[in-house]
């Protein structure tokens, strides 16, 4: 899976789970929190989304790699990949 | 309704939930109930935290979005102009606060700019702070009858200690007062349970009506075995308790935990008459959607050395919502009181229902009498059904102990009980009202359950 393909998952999450915002002008190079209205409950749902449809587990520890979509896709490729394996 | 909105919450991420319910109507402190002809809400006056479409980061919003549920289910319609009524002066809101701020400039014009500066506070606050909120308010207020005006609606939309509450707490619900708004679905509560019922089946969710717990078997510190009402056994990894932290605890069938969760039991219970009128609450002088009264000059917001307290209270008109171009079929007023749950509770059955008549009486002619323009016997005489519910009401439909309906006074903020795999949600944890329900039960089901697994 490339870089751009785990980014397009990400923001089909959060159009998911925060219907109301608009993802047509996210930036990948800034924090997601400071372009879109999203609190840490969204990032739970975030990380619950993941395992739910994609089986890919996110630790406490490691939310703040979910800050941007690039910082996501730099994080969450490696494990996409080793769950493809 | 914390542990509907709690039991979504976990099924919606694949985990198998019970949810039990022991009433046979759902919605807990806010349920309805049917008698007679009509269908009246339980607990709803109002659902407090309106916002507009559009608004983000309330915390109506945050429910919608975790819980998947669509605003529109929830048809909240907004309120037209509430009351804080003194015999010194009114002030006037609505879900405009705007309206709030022109009411204080009006009478109190030495405080607006205290009030402005209070409000940046209040909007941007983000410690929680447990110092008295009397106290507190204090150093941003001059005239002690402001304070007073302020703190009535606050206390009565609820304050689980007397006379008092925590300034955080304070600040808090003068956001989802005044700063947002109230509203109410044409329908009263019902519509919200049927789309919380709804997506709770959606997710896969197990729902038992009828049917409570008896008892938590203990074992090393850890719930082992729940005993349920019809003596079957469950178990569970994790149980979210929303039933109150003290009724709670008895379910442990401790007697060192019994003893101490007596001291936690709350005070404050309420009286509330419901009259069904043959003619417009607005024909009859009253012309707010909520009206909170007090005829002393200190509110006095405590356990009354009777069975009820008259000097303050609510005055509400399901009525005075913007429900477009519809209107109630029914027209209703109901009113409430302070009511001391222990000398309800030791009435005769006789006494009990001569009580209940007396006090709706009372109730009515005191709303007449801090209403202008309305007269106690026109009103009287209006009156086509009647219900009054008690403190007693109250313990017997809910389980909750002395009809606290705000809940213990110590609240378990975190929502842990000493008990590893035991979780409060709900108004025990420390969120109240509808919206306060609902994102307890959200945030405790978020923090205990889900965060758990991962």
């Amino acid at each position: 899976m490339t870089a751009d393909q785990v980014k397009k998952i990400i923001l089909d999450i959060i159009g998911e789970i925060a219907p109301d915002e608009d993802l047509s002008d996210v930036k990948p190079d800034v924090r997601l929190r400071d372009q879109l209205d999203l609190d840490s409950m969204d990032f739970l749902d975030i990380v619950m989304e993941l395992r739910k449809q994609h089986g890919i587990e996110v630790p406490e520890a490691d939310y703040p790699k979910l800050a941007s979509l690039d910082s996501c896709a730099e994080y969450l490729t490696p494990k996409f990949a080793e769950s493809a394996a | 309704m914390s542990g509907l909105a709690a039991a979504i919450r976990v099924g919606m991420y694949g985990k198998s939930v019970l949810l039990l319910e022991r009433h046979t109507v759902a919605g807990g402190l806010n349920s309805y109930y049917k008698i007679g002809k009509y269908t009246f809400d339980v607990g709803l006056h109002a659902v407090t935290n309106y916002v507009e479409k559009g608004v983000k980061g309330t915390p109506l919003t945050k429910i919608f979005r975790q819980l998947r549920i669509d605003r529109d289910s929830f048809g909240l319609c907004p309120q037209t102009q509430s009351r804080i009524s003194f015999p010194e002066t009114n002030l006037l809101f609505s879900n405009d606060f705007d309206q709030l701020r022109q009411s204080i400039a009006d009478r109190f014009p030495n405080e607006v700019h205290n009030f402005d500066k209070f409000t940046v506070l209040a909007k941007t606050n983000k410690e929680y702070s447990k110092a008295s909120a009397r106290g507190e308010i204090q150093s941003f207020f001059n005239d002690p009858l402001l304070m007073e005006m302020l703190l009535c609606p606050l206390l009565y939309y609820g304050s689980a200690t007397e006379n008092d509450m925590e300034f955080g707490q304070f600040l808090i619900l003068f956001n989802s007062i005044f700063l947002e708004g109230f509203a109410r679905p044409y329908e009263g509560i019902k519509p919200i349970i049927n789309s919380l019922l709804k997506r709770a089946k959606e997710v896969g969710v197990e729902r038992k009506m009828g049917l409570g717990v008896k008892k938590l078997g203990t074992e090393s510190n850890r719930v082992a075995e729940i005993v349920l009402d019809n003596g079957s056994i469950v178990t569970a990894d994790q149980i979210l308790s929303s039933i109150g932290a003290p009724e709670t605890q008895r379910l442990i069938h401790d007697s060192d935990r019994c003893r101490k969760s007596e001291e936690n039991i709350g005070k404050l219970a309420f009286i509330e008459s419901i009259a069904v009128l043959d003619q417009p609450p607005l024909d009859l002088g009253f012309e707010d959607t909520i009206v909170f009264f007090n005829r002393s000059h200190q509110v006095k917001y405590e356990r009354p050395n009777d069975l009820v307290d008259y000097r303050s209270g609510i005055i509400c008109s399901p009525n005075h919502y913007d429900y477009g171009d519809r209107s109630l079929k029914e027209n209703i007023i109901r009113v409430t009181a302070q009511a001391s749950e222990p000398m309800w509770r030791a009435l005769s059955p006789e006494d009990y229902q001569k009580q209940k008549q007396l006090a709706f009486d009372r109730l009515l002619e005191t709303a007449a009498s801090v209403t202008p323009n309305t007269s106690v016997e026109k009103l009287k005489t209006s009156v086509k059904f009647r219900d009054v519910f008690s403190p007693t009401t109250v313990t017997r439909f809910t389980g909750r102990i002395g009809g606290a309906i705000y809940g213990a006074p110590i609240k378990s903020s975190d929502g842990r009980t000493e008990i590893e795999n035991l979780f409060i949600c709900g108004t025990d944890q420390g969120y109240l009202g509808i919206i306060g329900s609902m994102i307890s039960g959200i945030a405790m089901a978020n923090a205990h359950v889900l965060s758990a697994a991962s």
